[in-house]
């Protein structure tokens, strides 16, 4: 116990040196922010014509979990497809659900982000909802298995990760899904 | 029909930075009965960068309601009604005449008189002055445009409001806020992660939006003139599609928890949360009916998404709205309360269709197939929504009645969720 909780510290230690590096990287945007001071600089008027900005740089961190990584691992495999404004989880994809649902209770400590996609078909907020509701679907095939609430968060991109460029099912089909996440890898 | 391309550069200075963001705004169609109108250039003009003559002409021809008449042939440019020869305008054609004056004040302001002559009566329907700081001499024009407008058709103006978008260059997400014109564009969040669903506080100052870069949507309200950003919805799950009510105390937001979409409200100021839905389905896209007592939203919660609403105090009956489509989404009000725009699927294409809430007749007005996030502007005329060309997306609007067309786009990246804000003060 006090040695996984070590090596969490250090991959915590790990991922906050990658933010740290990423935040370096990303230099560049340094400029604009330079700019967009400037510009914030000039007095605010009672007409409110002047607005001031903010930029944002994050990054996720990573790490490894060989056995979640490992391609010949069904564990590996972590997307969940689904049909059009569906949640319905396909035969298919059962065996995936269960062997994450296997290893979610094996270790106790692990979390997963079930993270729901849409197509891009219909509105932002409308698909971020329908990319929740697959979540949720997949989540509470987990609980029927066996896993606990408290190792499952449910989040949804809606269809902010979807290609723009989809003009036919298959490209939309592959859109459609849920991610299955482990925070900590 | 005709097609004139307006181009909108932004005038080379401080803005320069973002001067990718300047749109493009071309007009098409335009009312049978246009309204001939000729504006002189303001006398003293060349003493500042910007053209108020033409900013107020291009407000004006954008409307659809006005033919504007070319003065450049003219043997007289008056800048008062006093100069005016008035058989010259009438062989102009013009029915009326703007004419204007710049000059500058011990402070150092400009003070801007401007007169709007009725050419057949050969008197001014307006006299009015203006006293301005050089910089915001834009808006003032837009001002102008709107007293003439107001004046000319009967109607209040919205030429002196802004709009608010999103624009995705490369693997950046910009929120921008613009005046109407599409001039004077600032970031006001530049991400790596996604922004969708500016919503305007009602007085203007301040505007709600999801941002995605703690990894999951989560709500903020930014302060426009401070830059200020604060946190107000971070629960677990979801946070998304914020709403202001009319009087700008609460917000009404979508959170999931582990579950499906449901509505809320809180503070403006975040906290003292109170649940409006509770199905099984899904229930987002909440909006406040402008009397503030009824929130329209989106549910499935009859198997295809439809527009139902509800009491915003929550805990009331719930009743459907729309009943022709198997998907209608993103309910929005005119701000006069007659009118709501949503979109509908009609038969694949994704169309911007408007309600009238007096008689509940619905007409389909976009003409796109994936058209999104429709607002109306502060007059209750126009409709400014999100479309799609090839693999790109743009803005444009259509006029309530369908006659007159805008298509607003970048020179480059991706636009989209766009929303039209109230007026300014």
């Amino acid at each position: 116990m006090k040695n996984a909780t070590t090596i969490y510290s250090k991959l915590l230690i790990a991922a906050a040196i990658s933010m740290l590096l990423v935040a370096c990287k990303s230099t560049p945007m340094k400029d604009d922010a330079a700019v967009e001071d400037k510009s914030a600089g000039s007095t605010s008027t009672a007409d409110g014509s002047d607005v001031k900005g903010a930029v944002i740089d994050g990054s996720s961190s990573d790490g490894s979990m060989n056995e979640l990584n490992d391609p010949n691992n069904i564990l590996s495999k972590r997307n969940i497809y689904f049909d059009f404004n569906s949640d319905a989880i396909r035969a298919e994809f059962r065996p995936n659900v269960e062997a994450h649902a296997q290893y979610l209770q094996a270790h106790t400590n692990a979390k997963v982000t079930l993270q729901g996609n849409a197509d891009e078909r219909g509105t932002r907020e409308y698909n971020l909802s329908l990319g929740q509701r697959r979540s949720v679907a997949v989540k509470t095939a987990l609980n029927l298995l066996g896993v606990s609430d408290s190792q499952i968060e449910t989040v949804s991109y809606g269809e902010e990760n979807a290609n723009p460029a989809c003009a036919d099912d298959d490209c939309f089909q592959a859109d459609r899904r849920v991610e299955i996440v482990y925070p900590n890898e | 029909m005709y097609i004139i391309k307006f181009m909108t550069f932004l005038t080379i200075g401080f803005l320069s930075l973002v001067a990718n963001a300047a749109l493009d705004i071309e007009i098409t169609g335009g009312d049978a009965q246009q309204t001939p109108i000729a504006v002189v250039p303001f006398g003293n003009a060349k003493s500042m960068k910007e053209d108020l003559a033409k900013i107020i002409s291009d407000d004006l021809y954008r409307s659809g309601l006005f033919r504007l008449l070319n003065t450049s042939g003219m043997p007289n440019l008056p800048i008062n009604a006093a100069q005016i020869k008035y058989p010259e305008w009438a062989a102009l054609q013009a029915q009326a005449v703007v004419v204007g004056n710049i000059s500058t004040l011990s402070d150092g302001r400009l003070n801007v008189t401007f007169q709007l002559v009725d050419v057949l009566k050969q008197q001014p329907l307006v006299d009015m002055d203006f006293q301005m700081q050089a910089k915001h001499a834009r808006m003032t024009a837009h001002k102008i445009a709107d007293v003439i407008y107001e004046k000319l058709t009967g109607i209040p103006g919205a030429f002196a409001s802004r709009i608010a978008y999103v624009q995705k260059l490369g693997e950046r997400h910009f929120l921008y806020v613009a005046d109407s014109d599409g001039y004077n564009a600032q970031s006001l969040v530049n991400s790596n992660e996604p922004v969708i669903s500016p919503s305007w506080s009602p007085d203007g100052s301040k505007i709600a939006y999801v941002s995605f870069e703690k990894k999951k949507p989560i709500v903020f309200v930014h302060t426009l003139a401070t830059g200020d950003r604060k946190i107000v919805a971070n629960y677990k799950g979801n946070n998304s599609a914020p709403a202001w009510s009319p009087d700008g105390i609460r917000l009404a937001v979508v959170l999931t928890y582990g579950a499906n979409s449901q509505i809320y409200t809180i503070n403006a100021t975040g906290g003292d949360l109170k649940s409006v839905t509770k199905s099984r389905g899904i229930d987002t896209e909440p909006a406040f009916s402008p009397d503030g007592k009824w929130i329209y939203f989106t549910s499935d919660r009859g198997g295809k998404p439809q527009i139902y609403k509800t009491s915003a105090n929550g805990g009331g009956e719930v009743s459907r709205v729309t009943f022709e489509g198997a998907y209608n989404v993103s309910p929005r009000f005119s701000p006069d309360g007659t009118k709501l725009v949503y979109i509908r699927n009609d038969g694949g294409r994704f169309r911007v269709a408007m309600q009238d809430l007096t008689n509940e007749q619905v007409q389909l007005l976009s003409e796109g197939s994936q058209d999104e996030s429709p607002s109306f502007s502060p007059n209750s005329r126009v409709i400014l929504y999100a479309t799609k060309k090839g693999a790109r997306g743009s803005l444009a609007s259509v006029s309530f009645d369908g006659k007159v067309r805008q298509s607003l786009s970048e020179a480059r990246g991706d636009v989209r969720e766009s929303a039209w804000g109230p007026m300014l003060k």
